[in-house]
């Protein structure tokens, strides 16, 4: 399995990756991480131009909490994701998810920015930022833009990216109150994509009232799904077993899967169910409801 | 005997030097690649090399017409079938073998398989065996004189006519339909060569990932003499081999191209897969669908067992099973059970999938064999409501019944089936799991124990009922003892991790006194190792162990002869004991062997040959018959399906013990081998022919995570007719884990009326079976 | 079209002209003709590639050799120091941790880098740490054992018996 010949850059600034970007335009691919797009290239699945490597750039790489927001940039690798102290103190679903992701080694490489940069509904990440109400930094020849998570993923291997412009960070709300959050994913083996996958995040006031919730979908639609109705489900209320269940039938309604080796569309709908439920208790738990 | 000695080989593996086929690198080698077809049944109607001959560094395109002109385009399989090396009119399978590129390096030869332009007519494949047979099926190999449909051949044993009329008055018939699925043995090393002809001497040096160098080399003879190539000008050599498991057998396209190539070129040239042309293209193992049938008594007593199989093989019949055998030992179906009739039947047919039926760390279609009867009996079990352990030990083979004739015709050399089961339900407490599974199920909660007690039958063979291509299936070994008294053994056997260096060492040192360490042992060289049919079917301790036992007596004889001439007195006198031979009552007056071997080059009794070598070729008298007692816990998650393996023992017996440490890393790796096509392996294609899970990412080898904590186990009964009463282990586990994983599956999912899946047990699978029986 | 590269592969600096598409693992097996590393797959799936970059285990055959440029790779071959074997090549004979050897070096170097971080892993966090690397042969009981015994060796303490255990 050899790629397809193509041209070297290694950028050392963010303005020369994206002055590349101009010049190459379709023709060029960002290489971060590596691990979806190096094995496309060697399957001839792509056969881009020129490759351009972001990895010496600095000030891509960063873990860091500032005016109540959590910033991490999009060159930080999963494996810092995954050991992270400050991401374990408000987010340990960074630890469910990162655990699940490939493996190890691969984690050593994958990014981040990469995961979500992709655009592909069967990595985990881009779920869990749904849960999280993430926001997406984009830099390009103009400078930084803001995308909301909602707004980033349009459709098969499509994000709301331009071909100039490079994600640069990702920008998470530190919420206040009771919260807690929660990934699983259920897997035919360790490091495979998601038969289904399912984030949660749920905020709760003093009296027990469900105040913020978020829900993100793995691997059950063509793009990462927010189960909206499963979250207006929970909303406004105590959480209840009556509203759990609630939650987990919409998500299963909502979701689109297709059947294949993973299993059927059924069965999938159904595994969406199980593990919204299971997911809902887990940050319930998490969120020190339990 | 019976000493965990650390491995010889280890030294070079720990540090990067082993030495495997793709490591080679010679002086102006070339690389190749290979097309592959995307079509499961095709015409090629053309194929245009123009644009990859442009590439850079590419120097040839071969093509099927090319090998015409040479008479090579089609081989002998091992079962007397022909295979294709390249195609000429029609593709077979998806990912056949369509043309070769030979480039200066790996990547020219990968850009200039991407340049050849293939033009094809594609046709509807066949992809259902049952289809296959329909009337209506499109003949998949005209090119055999007079074939008219698809069906290979039938094959039947047993009593059938006494077994029918046993199944007519019982008063238990249980019939359960089961599918062992195709699957892949997937070494982590792929298969590969590098072909060397020497066009000055015409001689070909093959360094090939193969398990059986010597036969090989043999078939290589036997298709290329016409051009010159006789066997006396071939040299196969096996390099370190990551992993064969039967799958290394084979002799497939790719090695009989470069060799070809390297002929017509006079250059060497490397091939080596890739993994996905590894799963792909190479021979696949299983894929039997059986019924199995068993009648008995209402109070668990079995009386008979029917077994009809319907053999998946592909587009061509290229198992790897010895010669009169076409089902392999699938014979052996009966069982570990004392009942009087059996009959089983077995016809094959052509496909449109690759070809294959290695025996993948199974002694040929025992563990299709084994996965119906232990599959079967639990079936039988529920049926009659009789504890599946109980009903075992009801119906064992007592061991004082052994040598045991069975109802298809072999006969047990030796056995203990009731203490082997005991062991492993005292290990695993058996009696507290079934308590503790009592108060799950009042919970609703779902837990399994399955067990599997499985008789094996290894060591091929006989030479009067086992051959391949004609050739016996015995094993050599030659040892040659240094004047110093150190030692070189050779072997007609091929280790591919089994860790032969050090095992064959400990035989020849318990029976010359001469220590392990100074005994280097070699295989998988043609041109210095004796002939021998090579290592699979668990057959190399049976078959080249008892060889090597045998060389070693041999030169005792001769050390008895000196030590007698030495020490003058007459051979009787002398006592042997490990490493030194002594009067009787005068200990002493002793030789040591190693100053025994030194006199046989400098002193040596006037009228016999100098040196200290000897020469065995072991013809086994029976094949052996290991056995195991298995028992699985399995926890199945009622809402989604998922199984965890909470714990499983294996209780072997394989005679006995060379080297305690050795053997239970085979019981550990067939173990793991066992548990992936029980949950995990299956080769998927669709209607269309396309494989669905062509690589790693999809076909699901299990890791660590995967893979429980192996809890292992012996008993001991020796085989009564091998030099060191041993029998072989390294395919029991593979053969013997699948159902008791099965097995307890179904116990786990049998409240709701389960009573059967087929393997891979998928979370997938287990859920829709429990939703169709309204349990969720 | 061809890049100079330079990286220093256990301990010794090497300069290159690639093409941008080779491999790392080719780049150690072919150019530098260090043939421990091996290649069991295409699709990241199987570990026997692993070594070190700059420290952290990462499969060489989903890195290209320019990404290497200007850092420090570990292979098998770098492992033994002084004539001593690293203790996990130890833990790997003591404990019977290999079979075919195909998979060790990938293996032992993934073990390199756990330990590294977690000096003392239970079980189930070693499983999951060689859940990257696949072996064909062993059942990995015994791979676990070897990093077991390779943790405590490097903890000062006193390894486990490497007899086999049986019930």
């Amino acid at each position: 399995m050899i790629a397809q010949s193509f041209n070297y850059e290694a950028p050392d600034t963010l303005a020369k990756a994206i002055a590349l970007l101009q010049k190459y335009g379709d023709e060029a691919k960002i290489l971060s991480g590596g691990h979806s797009l190096i094995p496309m290239m060697k399957l001839r699945f792509a056969t881009p131009e020129c490759l351009i490597d972001i990895n010496d750039i600095p000030g891509l790489s960063h873990i860091k909490e500032e005016g109540g927001v959590l910033k991490i940039g999009a060159l930080t690798r999963e494996a810092e994701v995954e050991h992270s102290d400050l991401l374990k103190k408000h987010f340990p679903i960074f630890g469910d998810v990162t655990k699940l992701i490939a493996d190890p080694q691969v984690r050593n490489r994958g990014t981040l920015g990469g995961n979500l940069a992709h655009g592909d509904a069967a990595n985990d990440h881009p779920a869990v930022m749904l849960a999280l109400n993430a926001t997406v930094i984009a830099t390009g020849p103009d400078g930084e833009r803001a995308i909301p998570i909602d707004e980033f993923f349009f459709g098969f291997y499509m994000t709301a990216l331009q071909p100039d412009e490079i994600l640069t960070e990702i920008q998470i709300p530190i919420p206040e109150g009771n919260t807690g959050n929660a990934y699983h994913k259920l897997e035919r083996k360790v490091g495979d994509y998601a038969t289904a996958g399912v984030a949660v995040q749920l905020t709760l006031d003093q009296s027990g009232n469900c105040t913020a919730a978020g829900i993100g979908l793995t691997n059950v639609n063509p793009t990462p799904l927010r189960a909206a109705r499963s979250e207006q489900a929970l909303l406004g209320k105590p959480i209840t077993e009556a509203s759990i269940a609630e939650a987990a039938q919409y998500a299963s309604e909502d979701c689109s899967p297709s059947s294949d080796l993973r299993g059927s569309e059924e069965y999938k709908r159904a595994m969406v169910a199980v593990l919204v439920k299971r997911m809902i208790h887990k940050a319930l738990e998490r969120a020190g409801v339990k | 005997m019976g000493h965990s000695m650390k491995r010889k080989e280890d030294a070079r593996f720990i540090q990067g030097k082993g030495h495997y086929v793709d490591d080679i690198k010679l002086p102006g080698m070339l690389y190749m690649d290979i097309v592959r077809s995307p079509y499961a049944y095709a015409k090629i109607k053309n194929i245009d090399t123009e644009a990859a001959l442009k590439v850079p560094g590419v120097v040839a395109v071969v093509t099927g017409r090319d090998l015409e002109k040479y008479n090579l385009h089609w081989m002998p399989t091992l079962m007397s079938d022909t295979q294709m090396v390249l195609p000429t009119d029609t593709v077979m399978y998806q990912a056949q073998e369509v043309a070769a590129v030979i480039a200066t390096s790996r990547y020219a030869a990968r850009d200039g398989r991407e340049a050849v332009l293939v033009e094809y007519e594609p046709m509807k494949p066949v992809m259902d065996p049952y289809k296959s047979l329909l009337p209506n099926a499109p003949v998949l190999r005209p090119d055999k004189p007079g074939k008219t449909d698809n069906h290979i051949w039938h094959w039947e044993v047993g009593d059938k006519e006494k077994t029918e009329a046993v199944f007519a008055k019982a008063e238990v018939v249980v019939k359960q339909d089961m599918y062992i699925p195709r699957i892949h043995v997937a070494s982590i090393e792929t298969c590969g060569c590098v072909a060397d002809y020497d066009k000055v001497n015409n001689h070909l040096t093959m360094y090939m990932t193969t398990q059986a160098p010597h036969a090989i080399r043999t078939v290589i003879a036997l298709v290329a003499g016409h051009v010159g190539l006789t066997e006396e000008k071939i040299r196969v050599i096996s390099p370190d081999l990551g992993g064969g498991f039967g799958g290394k057998v084979p002799v497939y396209p790719g090695y009989v191209i470069a060799i070809a190539v390297s002929f017509l070129v006079g250059a060497p040239v490397k091939w080596i897969e890739d993994r996905s042309e590894n799963l792909q293209a190479d021979s696949f193992a299983r894929d039997y669908h059986i019924t199995a049938e068993m009648a008995g008594t209402k109070d668990g007593k079995i009386l008979a067992t029917r077994f009809k199989v319907l053999a998946d093989h592909g587009y061509t019949d290229a198992s790897a099973n010895p010669s009169k055998f076409p089902t392999g030992l699938f014979s052996i179906g009966t069982g570990s059970y004392d009942y009087g009739t059996a009959y089983m039947e077995a016809d094959a047919v052509y496909t449109n999938k690759p070809p294959g039926g290695v025996a993948y760390r199974c002694s040929f279609r025992v563990t299709e064999a084994v996965h119906a009867i232990e599959r079967i009996t639990d079936r039988f079990a529920l049926e009659v409501g009789k504890d599946p352990a109980e009903l075992r030990m009801q119906n064992f083979i007592k061991k004082e019944d052994f040598p045991w004739k069975s109802p298809t015709g072999w006969t047990y050399d030796s056995g203990d089936y009731h203490a082997g089961l005991k062991k492993a339900m005292d290990a695993i407490d058996y009696a507290g799991l079934r308590k503790e599974q009592a108060e799950k199920r009042a919970k609703g909660e779902l837990m399994g124990i399955g067990i599997s007690t499985f008789t094996e039958i290894v060591g091929a063979g006989p030479s009067k009922d086992f051959d391949i291509l004609g050739i016996k299936m015995f094993d050599s070994a030659e040892i040659r003892v240094h004047p110093t008294g150190k030692a070189i053994a050779r072997f007609g056997t091929k280790s591919q991790g089994q860790g032969h260096e050090t095992t064959y060492a400990q035989i020849i040192a318990e029976e010359l006194g001469i220590p392990a360490e100074h005994i280097q042992v070699e295989e998988g060289d043609t041109d210095t190792a004796p002939y021998g049919l090579g290592t699979y079917a668990s057959r190399s301790t049976p078959t080249a162990g008892a060889a090597a036992a045998m060389a070693a007596r041999k030169l005792r004889d001769k050390a008895r002869k000196i030590a007698a001439y030495l020490l003058e007195v007459s051979e009787a006198d002398l006592e042997w004991e490990p490493g030194k031979f002594f009067v009787k009552g005068a200990p002493e007056k002793v030789k040591t062997i190693q100053e025994i071997v030194f006199a046989a080059y400098t002193n040596h009794p006037q009228g016999m040959e100098a040196g200290f070598e000897a020469t065995h070729y072991y013809d086994p008298p029976n094949l052996t018959f290991p056995s195991g007692a298995y028992i699985c816990v399995v926890d199945v998650d009622k809402e989604t399906g998922g199984i965890n393996v909470r714990r499983f023992v294996a209780i072997d017996d394989c005679g006995h013990i060379i080297n305690p440490m050795i053997v239970q890393g085979q019981v550990h790796g067939g173990l793991t081998q066992g548990i992936a096509p029980a949950m995990y392996e299956e080769l998927i294609y669709d209607e269309a022919g396309n494989i669905l899970n062509g690589t790693l990412m999809d076909y699901l080898v299990p890791t660590a995570v995967e893979s429980p904590s192996w809890e292992t186990g012996h008993v001991v009964t020796p085989s009564p007719h091998h030099p060191i009463g041993a029998k072989g282990v390294g395919e029991s586990p593979t053969v013997g884990a699948p159902p008791a994983i099965a097995n307890a599956i179904v116990d786990a999912l049998s409240p709701y009326g389960i009573t059967h899946l087929d393997i891979p047990i998928t979370p997938f699978k287990v859920w829709k079976a429990l939703k169709e029986k309204g349990a969720i | 079209m061809l890049k100079q590269i330079t990286v220093t592969v256990n301990g010794a600096q090497h300069t290159a002209e690639v093409e941008p598409r080779l491999l790392l693992v080719h780049l150690i097996r072919e150019v530098l003709n260090l043939t421990g590393t091996h290649i069991g797959c295409d699709t990241s799936s199987c570990g026997a590639c692993t070594i070190l970059l700059d420290g952290k285990s990462v499969k060489s055959c989903t890195i290209l050799a320019v990404q290497a440029n200007g850092k420090s790779v570990t292979t098998i071959e770098g492992m033994i120091q002084n004539g001593e074997l690293h203790p996990l090549q130890e833990g790997f004979k003591e404990n019977h941790a290999l079979q075919c050897g195909f998979c060790t070096p990938g293996m032992i170097m993934r073990a390199t880098e756990l330990l590294a971080n977690n000096p003392n892993p239970t079980e189930e966090e070693i499983r999951w740490g060689i859940s990257g690397n696949l072996c064909r042969c062993t059942g990995y009981n015994n791979i676990v054992k070897a990093i077991e015994y390779a943790g405590a060796k490097m903890r000062g303490e006193e390894p486990a018996s490497t007899e086999p255990q049986f019930v």
